[in-house]
């Protein structure tokens, strides 16, 4: 029995074998040749074999998979064995080179001429670079990229998940996250707790554990027993009572003495958006429009982009809808707005910034996200993500107003942003507060990096500084207007129960949050006053480190520990 | 050498879906088949088992491709393949 320790993101408690994630075949050395113990013609063979092989996995997959995802992988069955990349790979390696770099080689030049037709075929290329690396792992005589499957639920070890490993993550099969890498605002936690998956972050060692060794798994203390005894299988079996008992959101957020707090849900897509409003969501805070768009060669066209948005829409007839325009950039690179060779992406072009280099692009998302509006009874906001300045903000107001869309707004996550929240809100109707990148923001400290997990705490006293500055700001911006300016928090933070309640109390009025997360947020929040909710931001704040500040706030929160939190 | 025109029917053109039931029946013949786009010269005609080469040719619907063989049974075996292009694999 072993205990490794790291950052509990998304609670629960499990147990169950652990099934690690392969690493991506890495890209033959382009001078690798066959030796002079092998032929031409034994390594053609060799890489016949390997995608034969290739060709049998992803038609058994095919054959296991749903009508939609079975074409596509039958698809990709066919590419693994086509007989014009087995050409050209046996053409280099009758000049020397090696089949894994052959094919690689092969593999992109077909890639390329995809890209080169544009559409739908240049989506294809995805599929071409995942047949690629499955011919490369296969010869080498590794796993498969991608999440592993298996016959019985399993616990996916990883050193960090990419948000496109997450589509193909079957929640139904896989009972928690754990990674070595990875902070609490990592796509691994954001991931975990859409899913309501167990996850520890940060745990240095999750990604050596050997396959099929049984591991527990508590989310909420981050720790991680492998070879589990009574009392880890006890606490597993708890837990599965506290979930059963703290039932469903009942649709309205409200503190103990009736204070409303609309508690939102943050949404990708039209699917998120019908499971959001059907666990109780009042509304959508967060509309992560670049997650209709991810892995997209090209920018989608207008009719797409409004039929994407018009779905989310209509899940909300007569609630608010928050759209953020495209937030590109750092770790959700989009190929038709980003250059991925910045040395720096998180403070590079990103986000709001992207317009300066790619101009057109957030004015046809507008246009699109106004005939969106148009024809729903949803109540449409907009909001631009990496306002750094109040002339940002004024700039991103105008091209709203010009589009017809008459509640701009601004996410704060820039500290700047977050010091001149006054300014800034004297050119927009609303701001929210995106912790995660906020706090990254604030500490200087990378949200993907383990090691400064500790740092990257939206508990940090600086974080909760700033979030109370903005909404000072705001209060002095709406003062002697007849507009409301309000404050909401759209980012993790207000996933956290105990934080949640802190937020409320620095005067933040809406809480957007993944929909698994409301039941819990909505029982906390109703068991304490508004007043109550305004001691323990007090408390928060003063206090002299992140931890010590978590300690003190959940030591007065007693029902966390019913709900097993 | 026989030669078979056909009218590409799916409504998004020969992309993954169409092009895989397409390569398939080709690569079950006994018989070498080729693709080229209609007035293209026949010897930069593709391999029409191959699916990447088919995604390659950028048909789109309405595109007139030509379809070629040698051999018994060729003029069947491409009526059987054009059959399948004019078919819309999407509706």
């Amino acid at each position: 029995m072993t205990k490794l320790t790291g950052v509990g993101v998304s609670p629960g408690r499990v147990i169950g074998p652990v099934l690690q994630m392969p690493a991506s075949a890495r890209e033959p050395h382009a001078d690798e040749r066959w030796g002079s113990d092998t032929s031409a013609e034994a390594e053609t063979t060799r890489l016949k074999t390997a995608s034969k092989a290739v060709q049998a996995e992803l038609k058994r997959r095919a054959d296991a998979a749903t009508k939609d995802a079975s074409a596509v992988l039958e698809a990709t069955a066919m590419m693994a064995a086509d007989p014009m990349l087995l050409k050209s790979a046996a053409k280099l390696i009758a000049a020397g080179t090696s089949a894994e770099r052959a094919v690689w080689e092969a593999g992109s030049a077909v890639a390329e001429m995809l890209l080169s037709l544009g559409g739908y075929m240049a989506e294809r290329t995805q599929d071409v670079h995942d047949v690629r690396a499955r011919l490369v792992a296969e010869l080498r005589g590794l796993p498969a990229p991608g999440v592993p499957t298996s016959e019985q639920p399993f616990i996916l070890a990883a050193e960090d998940l990419a948000p496109a490993d997450t589509a193909t993550l079957d929640s139904s099969q896989v009972l928690a996250l754990i990674t070595s890498s990875g902070g609490p605002q990592s796509h691994t936690a954001i991931l975990a707790r859409a899913l309501g998956l167990p996850a520890v972050v940060a745990a240095t060692g999750a990604d050596t554990i050997e396959a099929g060794t049984s591991v527990y798994v508590d989310g909420a203390a981050g720790t991680i027993i492998t070879d589990p005894g009574d009392d880890e299988r006890a606490a597993a079996d708890r837990w599965v009572e506290q979930a059963a008992a703290l039932g469903t959101f009942n649709g309205t957020g409200a503190t103990a003495d009736g204070h409303l707090v609309p508690l939102l849900a943050n949404v990708g897509s039209g699917k998120d958006a019908r499971a959001a409003a059907a666990a109780g969501a009042e509304g959508v805070g967060l509309l992560r429009t670049e997650f209709c768009f991810l892995d997209r060669e090209t920018e989608p066209s207008g009719e797409e982009q409004a039929s994407a948005y018009r779905e989310v829409f209509d899940a909300f007839p007569g609630r608010k809808v928050v759209v953020r325009t495209l937030d590109a950039g750092a770790d959700k690179p989009l190929p038709f707005l980003t250059d991925a060779s910045e040395p720096n992406p998180a403070l590079g072009v990103r986000g709001y910034r992207t317009g300066s280099v790619s101009p057109g692009v957030l004015t046809r998302q507008l246009q699109a996200i106004a005939r969106a509006a148009a024809d729903t009874k949803a109540e449409v906001w907009v909001m631009a993500p990496m306002i750094s300045t109040a002339a940002e903000a004024k700039s991103f107001g105008e091209m709203c107003l010009a589009e017809g869309l008459d509640q701009p707004g601004v996410m704060v996550e820039v500290p700047s942003a977050a010091l001149t929240s006054e300014a800034i809100l004297q050119h927009v109707g609303f701001a929210s507060l995106g912790t995660n990148d906020l706090t990254q923001y604030t500490m200087a400290a990378d949200r993907q990096l383990g090691q400064l997990a500790t740092l990257n705490d939206s508990w940090q006293p600086a974080v909760l500084q700033l979030i109370k500055l903005t909404v000072a700001g705001a209060e002095s911006a709406a003062a002697g207007t007849a507009d409301a300016k309000p404050v909401g928090v759209c980012g993790e933070a207000a996933a956290d129960p105990a934080l949640a309640v802190v937020l409320v109390g620095l005067g933040v009025q809406t809480l957007s949050m993944s929909a698994r997360s409301l039941p819990t947020v909505a029982a906390v929040l109703a068991s304490v006053t508004r007043t109550e909710a305004q001691e323990l931001a007090a408390l928060a704040l003063a206090a002299p480190t992140a931890d010590l500040g978590r300690t003190a706030v959940r030591e007065r929160l007693p029902i966390l520990e019913t709900l097993g939190q | 050498m026989s030669e078979r025109k056909a009218t590409v029917a799916s409504r998004v053109g020969l992309h993954a879906r169409p092009a895989a039931i397409f390569a398939e029946a080709a690569g079950e013949l006994p018989l070498e088949v080729t693709i080229a786009m209609e007035g293209e010269p026949a010897e930069d005609a593709m391999d029409a088992s191959s699916i990447l080469s088919l995604m390659g040719l950028g048909a789109s619907h309405g595109d007139v491709v030509v379809l070629r063989a040698d051999g018994d049974g060729a003029e069947e075996a491409l009526e059987g393949l054009a059959q399948i292009l004019e078919t819309d694999h999407d509706a």
